[in-house]
Parts: C-alpha cells; structure tokens; sequence
C-alpha cells in the first residue's frame, strides 16, 4: 500500500509504469496537492482540452484507508466546459481502491485509436477492448456488464462514462459505483476524447501502522465524532436534501432560472417528503460511517403488460433537486426522479444539463430558439418533455443541441439571452442564491464551484462585510480546503478535520505537519492553482456577471453590483499578485 | 464463548468499516487482513451481502485441512494455527459460504476469531454478537 507509488498510463502505446514519487507526496501531502503537479509536469501546455496533450490525474492521500472519510479521489484535468484548470472529487469505493491497489495516483496520458477500459490492479494494467461497451445507452448497463468481466468484488472501483461522454458533451460525467460523480467541469468528455470508457481499479493490500495504539486512539475520536457529534447528523438523516425547504424559506433557491428565488413545490422536493415516501435504501462511500447516499425508489407499471412493474433507485441529493426540479419548476416527484434517471443513464453532469435546460426554457420562451430547434416543446414543470431533452443533448441531433451540449455560455453566445445565461466563469450556477459571497465564490473559486469555498454560508452566517473581507474569507476558506483536497476528505466531514485532529492523525503516520505548515501548505497550493489558471488564459477583468442574479432579491436582499464590482476588483489585485510573484 | 453473528444485511450501507476494522485489530491499516466481506449484491441498489464465518459446530474448513492447522474452537468455528499452516487453500474451498479468506501478501488464510472488535464500528446494527452455549 504505497501511497507515494504514481502510475503513468499512456493509452496511445498502452503502456505503463510506476515510479516512486515521494519527492511530491512529502511535499504535497496528496490529493489536489499531487495531482497538481503531476498535470504541470505531463500536460502539454496550452493543448486543447480534448486533445491528447490534455491528461487526467487521479489522486488520493495519505489517511485514505487509514481513517473514516478521507474517502474521496480528487482528478485534475483541463476542463472541456470552462477551457481551464478542471478538477473534480468523487467517492464510491474509488479512493480505498485505488490506494489498496498500491498507488497514491494514477496519470492517464494520450488518446487511444480505440475504445478501451483499463483494468488497473497491483499487478499493473491491462488495456481491454470497449467496441462493445461503446455506445451503450445506458452507463447502469455498462456498470452491469464490467461488474460482470472484472475482478475483485468488493474490494474495486468502476468508473465508467455514459454517451454523453463518448459525444464529448462539454459537462459529462463519470460515474463511480453508479451513484458517485466525478460531476463536474467535463471530466466525462475527457475520458470521451481519449476513447477510454472505463476504469476497474481493484485491490486489497494493506499496511502494518507504526504506532498502533495511537493510530487507533486517533481512529476511535474521528470514528465518535463522525457517528455522534451533530455536525454529521444532516447527512446522516435526510442527506444533503434537508437543505431544500430553508434555503427555500430563506429565498435563496434558484428557481425557474432564477426568475425566482422561492419555490412554491419546495414541499414535494424537500428532504422530508422525499424521506417519507420514496427513499427506499441508504449507502455509503468506503471507509465512510455516515452514508449520505440516499436512494428513492420509483415503481412504474408497463403500459402494455398488467401486474408488471419494474422498480429503479434513483440517488437524490440538494444539487439535483435543485438544478432538474426547482430550477425547471418541477415539482412532480415521480417525474423529477425519473428525469434524474435519464441524466445518469447518458452520464451528464446534473446542475449543469438543469441549469443548461432552464436557460433554453427562457431563450424559447422570449423567441431566442425556435420549436424546430428545440424539438420538444420545453415548459415549466413539464418532466417529460425536460426527459426527451435530455436525450437530445446526449444525442446532439441538430445545431441547437449540438451548442447547448457546450455549456449555456457558449449556447447563449450563439442564441443570445447572455443576462440570464446563469454561468459562472464558463461553470453552470450550483443552486444557492445566498447573497453577493456565494456569486463571488462561484466566480473566483479555482473550479467555479459553490465547493470552492461556500460562499452560501458565509451570506448566511456573516453580515456587514466590506467586498475586500468579503473576498478575503472566501480564499482563506478556499486555502484551507486545499489541505482537506490534499488529504481527500470528504467537506461534508470539514467539522470533523480541524486542523487539530488533521494534525494529530498525520502525527501517527510520522508526518511533521503542524498546524500553521498545513494551513501555509494550503496557501501555497492556492497560489500554484492560481498561477496555472492564469497560465492557460484565465484573466478575471473577463469574468462576467449574468444580470439575471441582480434583478432577483436573494436572502441578502438585492445584490449590488457596486459590491460585486468591488469584490472582483479586490479579487483581481490578489490574483495579479500572485501571478507576478510565482 | 460468542460468535460474531449478522443481525440484518438488509440495513448495511457497504461502508466496509468493519473490514477496516478486523484488520486494525491486528495493528493493520486495510482490507487483506479481513475476516469478513461486504460486497454488493450486483450493484449499490440492490443492497450488500455480508460474508462472515458462521462458527460451524462441525466445520468443513477443519475437516478440509491436510495438516491440521486449524482446531475447533470452544463455541464453534476453528482456530488457526499459522505455523502448521502450508498455504495450500484447501479450507478456503472448503467453506460453502466463503468466510475463510486469502492474505495475499502471506499466502494464509484469514479466519474470523469471533473477537467481536468489528461491531463496534458498524452504526447501522448489521453485527452483532451472540453468547454460546460451550459444547
Ligand atoms: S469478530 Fe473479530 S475476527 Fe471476526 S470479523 Fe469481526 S473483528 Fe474480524
Ligand atoms: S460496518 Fe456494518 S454497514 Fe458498514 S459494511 Fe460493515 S456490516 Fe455493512
């Protein structure tokens, strides 16, 4: 169980070799840290996304496996949707599997003549043929047939991309273990681009701990606090959807494109509801004893055979109800689980196909794209119709679709409706409209994404900030993440990894870490993200700010664009900084 | 003497804390030093199976092992005793529900001891732990 051990894979020779890294796992700690660097060191710098100069790096940290929660891989890629520094984290078994398997990352690099998977193990890789996985409907059935071929149940992980990754829509996904994303910022389309369907990666080793009574003293307080402190109890519960009815009482909830910012059928997608009456299983990633997966169920006769059902799971979480339900006004549970079915059945990443679809609603409505174009006749809390799209977004029949598979701010480019195309530094809007922090946040996060540093709470917690202190909590939150990153731990489990306890479960693998070098680590991986970014064009005098989000009050009331003007140009100064000194 | 039992399968979450567990008691961090198995039932939704050694009265594992490396133990199951045993997995076919499994790195099988260390990190009450009347 190496962790310092990186596999570099090239799927054009199908190659591969290991090579120890320690060089970057003592400095870097692992995760984003790592992978950060091994992209600087293998991507050809300046290629375009989906060429084979682009690599995908798959990292995790040096507590996965040794402790609950640090459960998550981080991949580092550059983004197809935003045409910059990509990164994205999931879970699943991928993280446990990937360390059991004796490394601390894996690098893909080069595009293959052929569709492939990769069946990673301790042993090395084997390159398999995917002719006849490609092209394959659905990613559950893809999922079915490789559970089938691979070795090592229980003890492995299946990433796998849909259609939608295979015809490189700028936001598909890769799923793991059927109900974990590596969601955002296209990572699907790269996988796509490289005609690599799927990894298997499986493996069970593990490591005699040097000190092993305080590894499991350190174990035992992060396993209490992770089962008894309140801070994991929302997750444990109702799961992340229990966000649903106050972020709606608090007005912050995008709704219908964010003409509104309350939903009326808040109460039939709300946590509760979706408890009461369709959560029919709960799950969990490795190594994790909360499991926050919650899956509905839906039950649904066949028209053409009496007494013949079949029943699907369907993972929920707040970022789907938001983006496929209030943000496109639907409220008809069955219809919105089912629609959130067909998102995961082509592999797209849900906030932004919602986000893409509620756009396009508003752009027809106001005449900016015919029905010809649109094909099905989009409306408000029409499910159906919302399902059917998203088939055409995978399929990419005609222009329109083909433009809206790139993201709403290339669509709206083309189409127009610019003020109400909700993205954020080219990333579809994640579903808090909190106050100016969390716009702010989505604009200067390094990925553009309400994880970046949760602005949304800072809107909710903190009032009367200046832009400047505004900002300047955003990236002290957004630094520290990068140690959470570094050590793949899972955010919703932040309240557990105080730097104290980080401290404490580093000390007993031998690690000199205390807390002010993690927190100047975390600065430090920061400004290298930065610099990457402004290497490969990212210049933040052209972010822009959709309209839409000051015409509608949030929580924090109207948002001022003076504020936001402010903010940006604070931001800007620390960002130029950065770049002239690294 | 106790035996590890499974109270409901139906409620694990395939958290694998308990493989984590067994192997930790031995002062390990991992899964091969684990004396139970979860795996999933042909995907998460359809639930997990939980593979743990049912401590047999009479125990074919036992019976199987050409070098008697395994004895019974007071309340079933079996003990192993690593310094007889020759690797040769005859136990591990032996076992119709697969509770006896492999330490690749040692070539030995790993057999539970009905310890009961792992149920005190399942939160979902899919372990527990059964007195037994001694034979
Ligand atoms: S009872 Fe003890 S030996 Fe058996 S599976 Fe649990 S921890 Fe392992
Ligand atoms: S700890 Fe409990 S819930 Fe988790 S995998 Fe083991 S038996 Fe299942």
């Amino acid at each position: 169980m190496n962790q310092n051990n990186v596999l570099y894979v090239d799927l054009e020779r199908k190659s591969f070799y290991v090579k120890n890294r320690s060089d970057l796992f003592n400095e870097w700690l692992g995760g984003v840290g790592v992978a950060l660097q091994l992209y600087k060191e293998e991507a050809v710098k300046g290629s375009a996304p989906l060429s084979s100069g682009n690599v995908i790096v798959f990292a995790v940290g040096p507590l996965t496996a040794l402790y609950p929660l640090a459960s998550k891989v981080v991949a580092v890629f550059k983004s197809p949707l935003t045409g910059n520094y990509g990164e994205s984290h999931a879970g699943g078994r991928s993280a446990t599997a990937i360390r059991s398997a004796g490394y601390g990352a894996i690098l893909i690099k080069g595009v293959s003549d052929r569709p492939i998977y990769l069946v990673i193990s301790e042993k090395g890789v084997q390159f398999k043929d995917a002719a006849t996985l490609w092209g394959m409907r659905s990613t559950f059935t893809a999922g079915r047939v490789l559970r089938e071929a691979s070795p090592g149940t229980g003890v492995r992980t299946i990433m796998r991309i849909g259609r939608a990754g295979e015809k490189l829509v700028r936001y598909a996904c890769v799923v793991s273990e059927t109900y974990r994303h590596f969601g955002r910022m296209g990572l699907g389309a790269v996988f796509g681009s490289k005609k690599l369907k799927a990894l298997v990666i499986h493996g069970k080793s593990s490591m005699r701990m040097p000190k092993i009574k305080a590894y499991r003293d350190v174990y035992d307080e992060i396993y209490d606090l992770a089962v008894k402190s309140g801070s994991m109890k929302k997750y444990h519960e109702l799961g992340t959807p229990m966000n649903i009815l106050p972020i709606n009482a608090l007005g912050a909830l995008p709704t219908r494109n964010l003409l509104e910012a309350r939903f009326e059928g808040a109460e039939n997608i709300s946590g509760e509801d979706l408890a009461a009456k369709k959560l029919g299983r709960r799950v969990a990633c490795s190594h994790c004893p909360v499991a926050c997966i919650h899956l509905a169920t839906i039950r649904e006769p066949y028209p053409d055979e009496p007494y013949f059902y079949k029943t699907t799971f369907v993972s929920y979480d707040y970022e789907l109800l938001y983006s496929l339900g209030s943000m496109l006004g639907i409220s008809d549970i069955n219809g919105l689980l089912k629609l959130m079915d067909e998102v995961e059945i082509g592999g797209l990443d849900a906030i932004s196909t919602g986000v893409a679809l509620a756009w396009a609603t508003e752009a027809y409505k106001k005449g900016l794209i015919k029905l010809n174009d649109l094909v099905v006749d989009l409306d408000w809390g029409k499910a159906d119709a919302y399902r059917e799209a998203v088939k055409l977004i995978v399929d990419q029949p005609n222009e329109f679709y083909k433009a809206l598979a790139m993201g709403v701010d290339h669509s709206s480019k083309i189409y127009g409706g610019r003020d109400f195309a909700l993205s954020f530094g080219g990333n579809e809007m994640p579903g808090y409209h909190t106050g100016p922090a969390s716009h702010i946040g989505y604009l200067i996060g390094s990925r553009h994404s309400h994880l970046d540093a949760a602005g949304y709470s800072i809107d909710q917690k903190m009032k009367g900030l200046s832009p400047e202190e505004m900002v300047d909590k955003l990236i002290e939150e957004e630094q520290w993440r990068q140690i959470l990153s570094s050590l793949v731990i899972c955010y919703f489990a932040r309240g557990i990894y105080e730097p104290s306890i980080v401290k404490k479960a580093l000390d007993v693998l031998g690690y000199e870490f205390d807390e002010e070098r993690l927190k100047e680590l975390g600065r430090c991986i920061y400004r290298e993200k930065q610099a990457l970014k402004a290497s490969e064009g990212f210049r933040p005098s052209e972010l822009r700010i959709p309209e839409r989000i000051f015409e509608v009050p949030s929580f924090r009331g109207l948002i001022d664009k003076n504020y936001m003007k402010a903010a940006l140009d604070h931001y800007s100064k620390i960002f130029n900084k950065i770049v002239a000194t690294e | 003497m106790k035996r590890l039992v499974i109270m409901d399968a139906e409620r694990c979450v395939g958290c694998q804390l308990c493989m984590f567990a067994c192997s930790r008691r031995l002062g390990f961090a991992g899964l091969d030093k684990s004396a139970l198995h979860v795996k999933s039932v042909g995907g998460f939704e359809r639930g997990f199976t939980v593979v743990v050694c049912r401590a047999c009265i009479d125990p074919p594992c036992l019976r199987a092992c050409p070098v008697d490396a395994l004895r019974a133990r007071d309340g079933g199951g079996v003990i192993l005793d690593l310094s007889k045993c020759i690797g040769c997995r005859f136990c591990e076919r032996a076992c119709d529900i697969g509770a006896v499994f492999w330490d690749d790195s040692m070539n030995k099988p790993v057999i539970c001891v009905h310890c009961g260390y792992c149920v005190g990190y399942c939160n979902f009450r899919v372990l527990g732990v059964e007195g037994m009347i001694s034979r």
